[in-house]
């Protein structure tokens, strides 16, 4: 379906103080692309979608509840927590401030349907420290695989993470060897893991689990990259291209299977999982 | 030692770097180029070789000696076709079973528009995926500089060890200090908080062995390291677990 706005690229909107855009909490909140003032209810009953076609971040939670079953989704893991190996300072606050939203840890992991197919399922938390991979999101997600390979099932994951988190350091790092791992168990048994990527998705969590799926899509405008933007252009000196670290980039450069609208996600999501049902 | 001090040492460029390993320790070293997908990445090394009579495979990092070279390998920084052309040889390391050593002395992957698009992270998480299922011993050993998922791309290993004066960080000092204080000059202070010494990874269990530094660079250094991989190497291939002692190693953290 053809756009009735052009997509702005996402490094030109995070130039104009994008990534300072809170998620939704007043009653209203201005689309970062077309400047449209845009009532939150009505926002979420178009799955934090803007008409011109941005895709705003969702929460975890209604992300699950507008993409699975009603009523089948069953959390699993939700004991499992950060700890601070690294006794880092100002860690302890930051948890505490993340965990407010009501969230303990960055990923929310269960079993779901999801056009009636049965998967294991996890989706990342941006307001918890924009979903950062911490020590208790690489063991929620490395339990989540180990399960769906013994219960011989799909796993669907939503990645939304600005990385590692610096405040674990090396155990942070050891995640993405951790998941990796699961990961390559689940997929030695034959056994299909798709993943979403949805803005946004860098770092260690690019370097790691976000890419190793068998089918990778993508939400339009959704920022996708392993090093930071700024980062790239304090070391080249050089102005960024235009798009780069979009999606639509990413797709250009053969990193991505598809890019999704989020309306048609589930009813996606759906008939791939069923494409890959043995019979 | 201030934990600023080691990365200062770990960064100086009086130490040996990946090519002098090789060099010293392997023997009959022949260097196979490419990824056989876009290039050749000069900051990565990688080839057969001899250790003791045994065939291995061997891939380093290399920061480079002057500054033409430096500039060359991007002062070992790699480009996603390193990580490609290490991926290939440790495809054919398990082809033709050989074990895998890799030094690593990097500051992290290299960041630039073209890394990017050619999928710098995708290279990485590849290469994440296939060490974990590796069925060959694998040894990786920091001789430098840990910078993040650019050094754990090549440090998915039964054994990793650390040079004394080595760090390994999730974040440079400097990139911490600027995000934790907005002030890159506040990095000795940071580098504090990251716990990145061989001695702090000895403790987090991420590294098993720190290597004394005593003799860095003579004879009498790469023979001791020679004999501790060769020993080891020895005790990984006789184990019939490793596939699931290397699972069990990294599902621990």
């Amino acid at each position: 379906m053809a756009l009735s706005f052009q997509l702005k690229a996402q490094n030109e909107l995070e130039r104009m103080g994008r990534s300072n855009i809170p998620l939704p909490s007043g009653p209203e909140t201005s689309c970062p692309n077309c400047h449209r003032t845009l009532k939150i209810r009505t926002l979420e009953e178009n799955a934090h979608t803007c008409t011109c076609g941005h895709h705003f971040r969702m929460p975890a939670r209604r992300r699950i509840a507008f993409l699975t079953d009603s009523d089948s989704f069953f959390e699993l893991f939700a004991e499992v927590e950060a700890n601070d190996p690294l006794a880092f300072p100002t860690y302890p606050d930051k948890l505490r401030k993340a965990r407010s939203t009501g969230e303990r840890e960055s990923v929310i992991t269960g079993y779901a349907k999801i056009h009636g197919q049965e998967c294991c399922l996890f989706v990342m938390e941006p307001g918890f420290m924009m979903g950062s991979l911490g020590s208790g999101t690489g063991e929620k997600i490395t339990r989540l695989f180990e399960l769906a390979t013994e219960k011989r099932l799909p796993v669907v994951g939503v990645t939304v993470s600005g990385g590692a988190r610096m405040q674990e350091g090396l155990v942070s790092l050891m995640q993405m060897a951790k998941i990796s791992g699961a990961v390559a168990r689940h997929g030695k048994a034959g056994l299909l893991y798709l993943v979403l990527l949805s803005d946004p998705t860098t770092g260690g969590v690019t370097a790691s689990f976000a890419m190793e799926g068998d089918i990778i899509l993508a939400e339009p405008g959704a920022t996708v990259g392993f090093a930071g933007a700024r980062v790239i252009e304090q070391t080249t000196k050089e102005p960024l291209p235009v798009g780069f670290q979009t999606a639509e980039s990413m797709l250009e450069h053969g990193f991505v299977d598809a890019i999704v609208e989020r309306k048609r996600m589930k009813k996606t999501i759906g008939a791939l999982l069923k494409l890959h049902k043995r019979i | 030692m201030e934990a600023y001090d080691r990365v200062r040492i770990a960064r100086s460029n009086m130490r040996p770097t990946g090519i002098d390993y090789i060099m010293n320790i392997f023997s009959s070293f022949m260097e196979l180029h490419g990824d056989r997908r876009y290039g050749d990445d000069g900051a990565i090394i990688g080839g057969l070789a001899y250790l003791d009579k045994n065939p291995v495979t061997v891939i380093a990092i290399e920061k480079g000696k002057d500054i033409k070279e430096r500039t060359e390998r991007r002062f070992g920084s790699p480009h996603p076709e390193g990580y490609r052309k290490a991926l290939r040889l440790m495809q054919q390391a398990e082809k033709f079973f050989r074990p895998v050593v890799t030094f690593i002395d990097t500051s992290g992957a290299y960041c630039g528009v073209d890394a990017e698009e050619r999928g710098q992270g995708q290279a990485i998480a590849e290469n994440l995926v296939t060490m974990m299922e590796l069925s060959v011993p694998v040894i990786a050993i920091l001789i430098g500089e840990g910078g993040s998922g650019g050094a754990l791309a090549l440090a998915v290993a039964d054994r990793v060890w650390m040079l004394e004066n080595a760090v390994y960080s999730v974040i440079s000092p400097e990139g911490c200090a600027s995000i934790l204080f907005k002030d890159i000059s506040k990095a000795r202070e940071a580098a504090g908080y990251l716990k990145l010494s061989a001695q702090d990874a000895l403790q987090l269990h991420i590294v098993e062995r720190i290597i004394s530094e005593d003799d860095l660079g003579t004879s009498a250094f790469f023979d001791r390291l020679k004999r501790m991989i060769s020993q080891e190497l020895r005790i990984l291939n006789d184990c019939e677990t490793r596939n699931e002692d290397r699972y069990a190693r990294f599902r621990a953290f």
